[in-house]
C-alpha cells in the first residue's frame, strides 16, 4: 500500500484545487448562497485548517472538497479538481470510487456516525474491502495496527466491540483509523474533537497528528477552535459568511493576523475579570450524595460554598457531576444525603416542597437555548411568563417590564413579537437570560451557557453576564468545561472529578501551581495559541 | 428478501448468544423472559375483564332461550344445569381452571334441556372457524407485509417524488374508506375474476380456498397496507438522515448496500411493532369483511354468540383475540430487543 502512495505523486504536488466554488443551501423555502466563491488549494501531505464561526460554511466547503453536497445543498458553480479528476463532472459512481479509498471523511460526532448495529472492525474496513484496496484479511490486520498506533486500548479486541461499548474519545480514534485504513490521499476532519472533553481531546489530537504525518496524508481540518487548529495545520484559512477572510501559514497567521475579523477571533481569550473574595455565603451546599435511579452514585460528599454577588465556576469533564450538582440545587433531583442552605435557611430537597419565593430566588439558564424555549411562544410571552407567575404583573405593567428587561440584555422592543426561530443563537441565549432575570433572582445557575456558541458571540454573552452582575449584584454558579471561560469570569473555582470536589478556592489559587494531579491534567490539556503547544504538552507529560 | 434478511440476522444473533453468554444467562434472555411473564400476567388480567364484562351483559341466557313466558321454575332449572346459579367468582375460577386444562366448556346452544340435544364443545365450534380466520389472515399478511415494506422503502428513497406522493395518496384513500365499502368496490370491479362468496368448508381444497378468499384478502390488504407502509417510510427516512448513513455514503458504499447494511438493521423494531399491530387486526377486526363475503370466520361466530348469550363461546373468542394481540406484540418486542445492539451487547 505504501508503494501505491509513492506512485500517485510526490509531496508538494497540488492534490486538490478548488476554484471559485459557489454552493447554495435551501432554507426558509428558498435557496441562499452559502459559499460565495471560495478558492482552496491543498498540496500532497499538507494540512489545511479551516476555521470560522458556525454558519460560516466550513463544513459545507469541506464536504464539497469531496464533491459531495449534503442534503439541502447543491454545488452551483466553480471547479473542483482532485488529482486531475474533475469532481464537478464526475458521476455518482465515479465519486463513490474515490470516497472511502482516496478521500476519507472523519465526522464530528463519532457516536452518531458509527452504525450501532455493526462491530467497529467491520465498519473500519468496510470501505477498504468494498473498494478492493486490500483483501479482508490484510485490512483486518492493518486495522489492528492502526488501532495500536492510535493508542487505543486492547487493539486486538476493541474492533470486536459495538460503538456503544466504547467511549467517545476512543470512537473518534477508531474513526480516524477507519479513515486511514484505505491509506487515502486526503482526509477531511470535520470538527473531530469538538464533542470531546479537553483531556480526551489532547489524546485524540496527538493520535491524529502523528498518523497524518506518518502516512504523509493531506488533510483539511475543520474547527472553530483556533488553538486546536494551530496544533494541527500547516496553513490556516479563515471563513466568514461563506467567504474567505484570510489565508496564511499557521506561524504568520498567529503572529500577525491581517484582517480585523481574524484579530477579533484572537481577542476573545483576552476577556478577564479580576477576582474579589467575599465571606457572605448565599448558597451553602453540604455533604451532598446523589444518584440516578437508585443505582450509580453520581455525587459523593459534595460541599460547595457560594459567596453572594460573585461567580463560582464548577469545572470538570463530562461525567464529573457538574450538571447533576445543578439539578440537585434546583430541586429536580433530591439528594440522598446532605443539605442545601440558602441565606442560612435549609432548602427543601424536593422541588414541590419549595415555596414560590424560594423558587424565584434561584433561576437557571441552559446550554441549549433552542430547546429551553417554547418554539410557539413569542419573546414577549417567554419573558412575560415569569413576571406573571412570580410578580403577578399583567397588562401594561408587564409590557413595560418586558421592554426594560430587553433593554437590560441589549436588545430593543422590536424583538417582543418575534418567535425563537427568528433569532440567532446568541440572541436566543440573551432571551433566556432575560427570562431568568425577570424572576429577580439572587442566584442564577448557568449550565454550559456558552458552549454552543461561537467565540465572538460567547464573548458578548459573557460580557453581558458580567455587566449584569455588577449592576444587579447577582450570584452566578457557572458550570462549564471551558477553562478559557472560567478564567475569564470567575471569582472562585470548584474542580470536580468523578462526582467529587477535587479543589475549591479563589481563581488565583486554583490557576496557580502547585496543582493537585487532576487539576494539573485538566489545565494542561487546554490547547494554547501556540503551534508548538502540543509538542510541549507531550514533553511535559513524558 | 427482507424476511430472509430478518431471519438470518436473528439466527446469527442467537448463535452469538452462546459465545457471549457462556455459563450465565445472557441478559437478553432475562429481558425476554420478563416480557413473557408480563404477557401472561396481561392475559390473566384480560381474562378477568372478559369474564366480568360478559357477566354484566344485560339479559339472561335462560330467558333468552326459553322465552319470556317460560315458568320461573323451568328457567331456574335451566340456569342450574348451566351453572349460572353459582356466584360469579366461583364460575370464574371453574372457567379458568378448565381453560388452563384446554377445556373451554360446552356451548349453551343446543343443550338437552332447551329441547334439542346436539350441544357441541366450544373447541369443536371454534376450531374450524379459527383456522379459517388464520388462513385468511395469513394469506393477507403474505400479500400485505412485503407489499408495504416494498412501498415504504421505495417511497422513502424517492421522497417527495411523484411516486412517493401517489403511494401516500392512494394508501391514505384506501384506509379512509369503510371496509365494507372497499369490499363492495372490489366486488363491483373484480367480480368477474374472483368469486364474491367465500363459502368454504373443511373439505375445500387448498387451491380453491386461496381462490375463494382472494377478494376478502385483497380488501384487508387495502385496509392495512397504508399503516404499515407509512411507518416503514417514516422510519427509513428517519434513518436516512442519520449521520452514520451519511458516513456510509462518504465511505463510497453503494446505494443498495447502504439500505441493506446500514438502514434496515436499525429499522426493524418500529416496523415490527406496526406489523404486529396490523396482523392482530387481521385476526381480531375482520368481522365486517367476513359478513360481506359470507366467510365462516371467528368474528362472525363471536358476534352470534354474544347476541345469543352463548357465554362459553363468547368468552373463548374474546380470550383468543386477547391472546393474539399479546403474542404478536410480544413477538414485536422480541424482534425489537434482538435487533437492538445496545440490549444485545450490554457494555
Amino acid at each position: 500500500m505504501s508503494t501505491n502512495t509513492e506512485q500517485r505523486g510526490e509531496k508538494g504536488d497540488i492534490l486538490l484545487d478548488m476554484r471559485d466554488v459557489r454552493i447554495d443551501g435551501f432554507s426558509d423555502e428558498r435557496w441562499h448562497e452559502i459559499i460565495k466563491g471560495v478558492d482552496l488549494t491543498l498540496k500532497r501531505g499538507e494540512v489545511l485548517g479551516l476555521i470560522g464561526e458556525s454558519g460560516a460554511g466550513k463544513s459545507t466547503l469541506g464536504k464539497a472538497a469531496m464533491g459531495y453536497a449534503q442534503p439541502g445543498c447543491k454545488i452551483k458553480s466553480g471547479s473542483i479538481m482532485f488529482d486531475g479528476i474533475d469532481l464537478m463532472a464526475a458521476t455518482e459512481a465515479e465519486k463513490r470510487e474515490l470516497w472511502g479509498s482516496r478521500i476519507a471523511y472523519v465526522a464530528q460526532s463519532a457516536a452518531a456516525s458509527f452504525n450501532p448495529a455493526h462491530r467497529l472492525l467491520d465498519q473500519t474496513i468496510e470501505a477498504t474491502v468494498g473498494h478492493n484496496v486490500s483483501s479482508e484479511e490484510d485490512a483486518r490486520k492493518d486495522a489492528v495496527e492502526l488501532y495500536d498506533s492510535l493508542s487505543l486500548p486492547h487493539p486486538n479486541s476493541i474492533g470486536e466491540r459495538y460503538p456503544h461499548q466504547v467511549s467517545g474519545g476512543q470512537l473518534q480514534r477508531v474513526m480516524t483509523a477507519m479513515a486511514m485504513s484505505p491509506r487515502p490521499d486526503l482526509i477531511i476532519f470535520d470538527e473531530p474533537t469538538t464533542a470531546l472533553d479537553v483531556t480526551t481531546q489532547v489524546e485524540v489530537l496527538l493520535a491524529m497528528r502523528e498518523i497524518v504525518e506518518r502516512f504523509n496524508t493531506a488533510a483539511i481540518y475543520i474547527t472553530h477552535d483556533l488553538a486546536v487548529v494551530a496544533q494541527m495545520a500547516d496553513r490556516i484559512k479563515v471563513l466568514r459568511y461563506g467567504e474567505e477572510v484570510e489565508d496564511a501559514t499557521t506561524e504568520s497567521m498567529l503572529s500577525a493576523p491581517k484582517e480585523d475579523y481574524t484579530k477579533s477571533l484572537w481577542s476573545v481569550r483576552a476577556l478577564e475579570k479580576s477576582e474579589s473574595p467575599s465571606d457572605d455565603i448565599v448558597l451553602d451546599i453540604k455533604n451532598i450524595d446523589a444518584a440516578y435511579a437508585r443505582s450509580v452514585k453520581v455525587l459523593k460528599d459534595v460541599s460547595i460554598k457560594v459567596p453572594r454577588g460573585r461567580t463560582v465556576s464548577i469545572v470538570g469533564e463530562s461525567g464529573s457531576g457538574k450538571s447533576t450538582t445543578a439539578r440537585v440545587l434546583t430541586g429536580l433531583l433530591p439528594p440522598e444525603a446532605g443539605t442545601i442552605k440558602f441565606n442560612g435557611e435549609v432548602l427543601p430537597a424536593e422541588l414541590k416542597n419549595r415555596s414560590k419565593d424560594q423558587l424565584r430566588r434561584i433561576q437557571m439558564i441552559y446550554q441549549m437555548a433552542d430547546t429551553a424555549m417554547n418554539p410557539k411562544q413569542t419573546v414577549g410571552e417567554i419573558i412575560g411568563r415569569p413576571l406573571d407567575f412570580y410578580h403577578e404583573l399583567s397588562g401594561a405593567d408587564r409590557d413595560k417590564r418586558v421592554s426594560e428587561l430587553l433593554d437590560l440584555i441589549e436588545l430593543d422592543d422590536s424583538f417582543i413579537d418575534r418567535l425563537p426561530s427568528e433569532l440567532s443563537g446568541g440572541q436566543k441565549q440573551r432571551i433566556c437570560i432575560a427570562r431568568a432575570l425577570a424572576a429577580e433572582p439572587e442566584v442564577i445557575i448557568c449550565d454550559e451557557v456558552t458552549s454552543a456558541l461561537d467565540q465572538i458571540v460567547q464573548e458578548g454573552i459573557l460580557k453581558l453576564l458580567l455587566r449584569l452582575q455588577k449592576e444587579l449584584g447577582i450570584t452566578y454558579l457557572f458550570i462549564t468545561h471551558d477553562i478559557a471561560v472560567v478564567s475569564a469570569i470567575s471569582d472562585e473555582i470548584v474542580v470536580m472529578f468523578q462526582g467529587e470536589v477535587v479543589e475549591q478556592g479563589l481563581k488565583s489559587q486554583i490557576l496557580q501551581p502547585p496543582y493537585p494531579d487532576y487539576t494539573q491534567l485538566l489545565l494542561s490539556s487546554v490547547p494554547e495559541m501556540d503551534p508548538n503547544w502540543l509538542d510541549k504538552f507531550v514533553e511535559a507529560r513524558d | 428478501m427482507f424476511a430472509y434478511h430478518l431471519i438470518s440476522r436473528s439466527l446469527k444473533r442467537l448463535c452469538e448468544f452462546r459465545e457471549l453468554g457462556g455459563d450465565r444467562l445472557h441478559p437478553v434472555f432475562i429481558t425476554i423472559l420478563q416480557r413473557l411473564g408480563l404477557g401472561l400476567l396481561t392475559l390473566f388480567l384480560v381474562s378477568i375483564i372478559i369474564f366480568s364484562s360478559i357477566a354484566f351483559l344485560p339479559g339472561d341466557f335462560g330467558e333468552q332461550v326459553l322465552g319470556q313466558n317460560a315458568l320461573p321454575e323451568t328457567v331456574a332449572a335451566f340456569r342450574r344445569e348451566l351453572g349460572l346459579d353459582q356466584p360469579a367468582w366461583w364460575r370464574y375460577i371453574q372457567w379458568v381452571t378448565a381453560v388452563l386444562q384446554g377445556d373451554f366448556g360446552t356451548s349453551f346452544s343446543g343443550r338437552a334441556s332447551s329441547g334439542a340435544n346436539e350441544a357441541r364443545t366450544v373447541v369443536e365450534l371454534i376450531g374450524p372457524r379459527l383456522w379459517n380466520t388464520l388462513f385468511l389472515a395469513g394469506m393477507t399478511a403474505i400479500i400485505a407485509v412485503p407489499l408495504s415494506l416494498f412501498l415504504g422503502i421505495t417511497a422513502a428513497l424517492k421522497r417527495n417524488s411523484f411516486y412517493d406522493r401517489s403511494v401516500n395518496a392512494v394508501t391514505l384513500t384506501t384506509i379512509s374508506f369503510p371496509e365494507f365499502f372497499l369490499a363492495y368496490l372490489l366486488i363491483v370491479f373484480l367480480a368477474g375474476f374472483f368469486p364474491t362468496l367465500s363459502t368454504v368448508n373443511d373439505n375445500t381444497e387448498f387451491g380453491e380456498r386461496v381462490y375463494k378468499i382472494a377478494l376478502p384478502a385483497l380488501t384487508m390488504t387495502l385496509v392495512i397496507v397504508a399503516h404499515m407502509m407509512r411507518m416503514t417510510r417514516a422510519s427509513i427516512i428517519n434513518l436516512l438522515a442519520s449521520p452514520y448513513v451519511e458516513m456510509a455514503q462518504l465511505k463510497g458504499v453503494s446505494r443498495s448496500k447502504v439500505i441493506l447494511k446500514h438502514v434496515l438493521p436499525n429499522a426493524w423494531a418500529p416496523i415490527a411493532t406496526v406489523i404486529a399491530f396490523n396482523l392482530a387486526y387481521l385476526v381480531v377486526g375482520v368481522v365486517v369483511v367476513e359478513v360481506v363475503f359470507v366467510y365462516p370466520g371467528i368474528g362472525q361466530l363471536m358476534v352470534d354468540s354474544v347476541s345469543a348469550r352463548d357465554i362459553p363461546v363468547a368468552q373463548a373468542c374474546a380470550l383468543i383475540f386477547a391472546a393474539t394481540y399479546i403474542i404478536l406484540n410480544l413477538l414485536a418486542d422480541v424482534i425489537g430487543i434482538v435487533t437492538n445492539p445496545r440490549l444485545l451487547h450490554p457494555r
